[in-house]
């Protein structure tokens, strides 16, 4: 009975991704997990702004898109969210003086998104081809008001959980990059979240592993 | 031979001021040599040109395009990638062997794809390369003024800074400026959507319809791509449906009741005509390549009847009456093709849901793309989530129980934990003090020690009362 119960939310929802989908881009890629989908491009390493040179890496701008209306405070955050992530993926110290910029637009929002946006993120990266010491995936997962722990949750359940939070795992080690929280739970439900999206991780991975490998079975 | 030469010539002037940091440089320098280059360049042209009228024809058409490549790489930033010369000369050199870049006719549109999202009224249009992201989305405002019985078009056309480096958010560039314009006049001037039935309550409740168009890449001929996007979204949106009972109002939510569609009374599509030496050449759909080296461009919005909605023409050339009927032509077709195309893809989605099947963008991820990859839904092992949970709660650190109680300096200060108290010359005063108690005779050493301390004040004023503390204090510890 626990198993079936505990089976019940933790589903990720079917996912997928095309890169290489835009030609202005240096590195383009969508991902959709169900009906939530994020586009995302790159360009980069190009020229900097001197007014936000850095001397000895490269600068990383994000921009998030929402599809109605004008970016606000909830998308700067995101925003921070993601390069905060991607700057500690990316090794920027080999590419001093120069940018590189992210953006991404939200296509359709059903839950989820900063994870979708991180994994579009991880994506037009590689598509990119710039240097990363890691890669990273998005988990976002919900508590739902009997305390079960819903991974890739939908708008519905986003709106109806008690705690909402978003992980950025790292493919390393599977630590966490960067935590994102709304509502209240407690230590031990928070672990809880943080060994689920860890498990969960290991699934994305595997799917960035697949994509890259059918992509160039090609070439190799 | 000559013309190989001439080539060669002509590219370095363009790479000299196109990569050089100092544009004004450049531009002082170009006219000049550009003029000189242009004439010699002319000279070969009219010779081996058939007549000298077409000749001369040629000469302005050169020096057109050399003046506004200079205007051009002034204003544009320079991350956007210049036209190099030669490609300029390969292109025009194309055009006037009536062959085209990617192979198609004169005529001929790019592919059109158009995907509806889940959402009603979403929808993306691929036009070739060119990708473009339209969503329709609506709201209760209070109507304007002038006109109290009238629901409100909004139309938002975004530049985003995926579709070109050189697109800047947050910044009305003049592109930006013509195409939401354009846009404007095609839809809402044209009065294709019934206003009026947008109106809930007259003068106080009427729907604003909001179209937010997002060019997502930019492979040229965006107003087309834009067009056909927002039409689209507006032909695919439902609105909630409302109930009026004397004042109250009531929307209803999709599952209350089924939403309504607007009411269109015809759907105008842009098409863009590029004009090429001085409206010689026309081409239909331009790519954006060939965006770079037109003269001009005439934009004609029809309607499947054969209506034109508006015209448009730009880049100042001159053109003659049967040109633009020569054009309209092309247009009714390209508009009847393209309108049977939203048709019928509009159909197909609603043939999908009304079955109850999968719709969407996750459905359009084409499977047989070598770059692309889907997974069915997976499931997550969760066993002994709650043990590693435990296990890592029961041996993380407790935390320190200990709070320190504050310390009160003087009175109206407080102070959390141990101090950050400027010990300097205090240490050896209090030993001395300690030892020696209050000798008169150690007053004059400690002002020669504080003497070291560049501050007067401390010296004189503070200087007591601290020692005086720090003696009353030390019996309490």
């Amino acid at each position: 009975f626990v198993e079936e119960r505990s089976g019940v939310g933790s589903v990720l929802r079917e996912y997928g991704s095309e890169q290489n989908l835009l030609s202005k881009p240096d590195g383009s890629a969508s991902f959709i997990q169900g009906d939530t989908s994020v586009l995302a491009g790159v360009y980069g390493p190009a020229e900097v702004k001197v007014s936000k040179e850095i001397y000895d890496r490269a600068t990383l701008e994000v921009v998030i898109q929402p599809k109605v209306g004008m970016a606000s405070v909830r998308e700067r955050a995101r925003e921070q969210c993601v390069r905060e992530t991607c700057e500690a993926a990316l090794l920027s110290t080999l590419h001093p003086r120069s940018s590189f910029t992210l953006v991404l637009q939200e296509v359709h929002d059903d839950g989820s998104l900063l994870s979708c946006c991180l994994n579009a993120a991880c994506m037009a990266l590689m598509d990119a081809g710039l240097p990363m010491g890691r890669l990273f995936c998005g988990v976002t997962c919900a508590i739902d008001a009997e305390s079960q722990i819903i991974t890739d949750p939908t708008a519905q359940q986003e709106k109806e959980s008690r705690a909402l939070m978003t992980f950025a795992i790292d493919s390393k080690d599977c630590s966490v990059m960067m935590s994102l929280t709304k509502g209240s739970f407690s230590v031990k439900e928070l672990q809880q979240c943080i060994a689920v999206s860890q498990k969960a991780s290991e699934r994305i991975f595997q799917f960035y592993r697949d994509s890259v490998q059918r992509r160039y079975s090609k070439i190799l | 031979m000559i013309d190989d030469a001439g080539g060669t010539t002509l590219v370095r002037a363009g790479s000299d001021h196109a990569h050089s940091g100092h544009c004004f440089a450049a531009a002082l320098r170009a006219p000049v040599r550009s003029h000189r280059l242009a004439v010699a360049a002319l000279h070969r042209l009219a010779l081996a040109g058939p007549t000298s009228s077409h000749g001369a024809r040629r000469n302005s058409a050169t020096e057109g395009l050399q003046k506004r490549v200079f205007t051009a790489t002034r204003r544009v930033k320079m991350r956007e990638t210049p036209l190099s010369n030669c490609e300029r000369l390969f292109l025009l050199k194309a055009i006037e062997e009536k062959k085209r870049l990617d192979g198609r006719q004169a005529y001929d549109y790019r592919n059109i794809k158009i995907t509806f999202g889940t959402d009603y009224g979403c929808c993306t249009v691929c036009l070739g390369k060119t990708r473009v992201l339209a969503q329709v989305s609506c709201e209760l405002v209070p109507p304007k003024d002038s006109r109290p019985t009238e629901g409100i078009m909004f139309f938002n056309l975004e530049l985003s800074s995926m579709a070109s480096p050189g697109f800047q958010p947050s910044r009305q560039s003049e592109l930006l400026v013509t195409l939401n314009r354009q846009l404007e006049r095609c839809l809402r001037n044209s009065k294709c959507i019934d206003t009026e039935s947008l109106c809930v309550v007259s003068g106080e409740k009427v729907w604003q319809i909001r179209v937010d168009v997002h060019v997502l890449n930019h492979d040229g001929n965006l107003m087309d791509a834009a067009s056909i996007a927002a039409i689209s979204a507006l032909c695919h949106f439902r609105r909630p449906d409302v109930a009026i009972q004397g004042r109250d109002i009531t929307v209803f939510s999709p599952e209350e009741r089924d939403p309504v569609p607007l009411s269109i009374y015809h759907m105008p599509i842009c098409v863009s005509f590029a004009f090429f030496q001085q409206g010689t050449y026309l081409l239909v759909d331009p790519c954006e390549k060939e965006e770079l080296v037109m003269d001009g461009l005439l934009v004609i919005a029809m309607n499947k009847h054969r209506e034109i909605c508006s015209v448009q023409s730009s880049g100042g050339i001159m053109l003659l009456k049967d040109q633009v009927i020569r054009c309209s032509k092309i247009a009714s077709v390209k508009v009847s093709e393209i309108t049977e195309l939203i048709n019928k893809a509009l159909e197909n989605d609603r043939q999908v849901r009304k079955e109850g099947g999968k719709f969407g963008f996750a459905e359009s991820i084409p499977k047989e793309r070598i770059t692309a990859l889907k997974r069915e839904q997976a499931p997550v092992e969760m066993k002994d989530i709650e043990e590693t949970a435990d296990e890592i709660v029961r041996e993380a650190e407790a935390p320190s129980e200990a709070v320190h109680s504050p310390v009160i300096v003087a009175t109206g200060t407080g102070q959390v934990g141990e101090g950050l108290q400027n010990t300097w010359g205090l240490e050896e005063e209090d030993a001395e003090e300690e030892f020696q108690g209050g000798m008169d005779g150690k007053e004059k050493k400690k002002d020669e020690v504080m003497v070291i301390s560049d501050s007067e004040e401390e010296e004189v004023v503070i200087l007591k009362p601290e020692a005086q503390k720090s003696k009353s204090r030390r019996p309490k510890n």
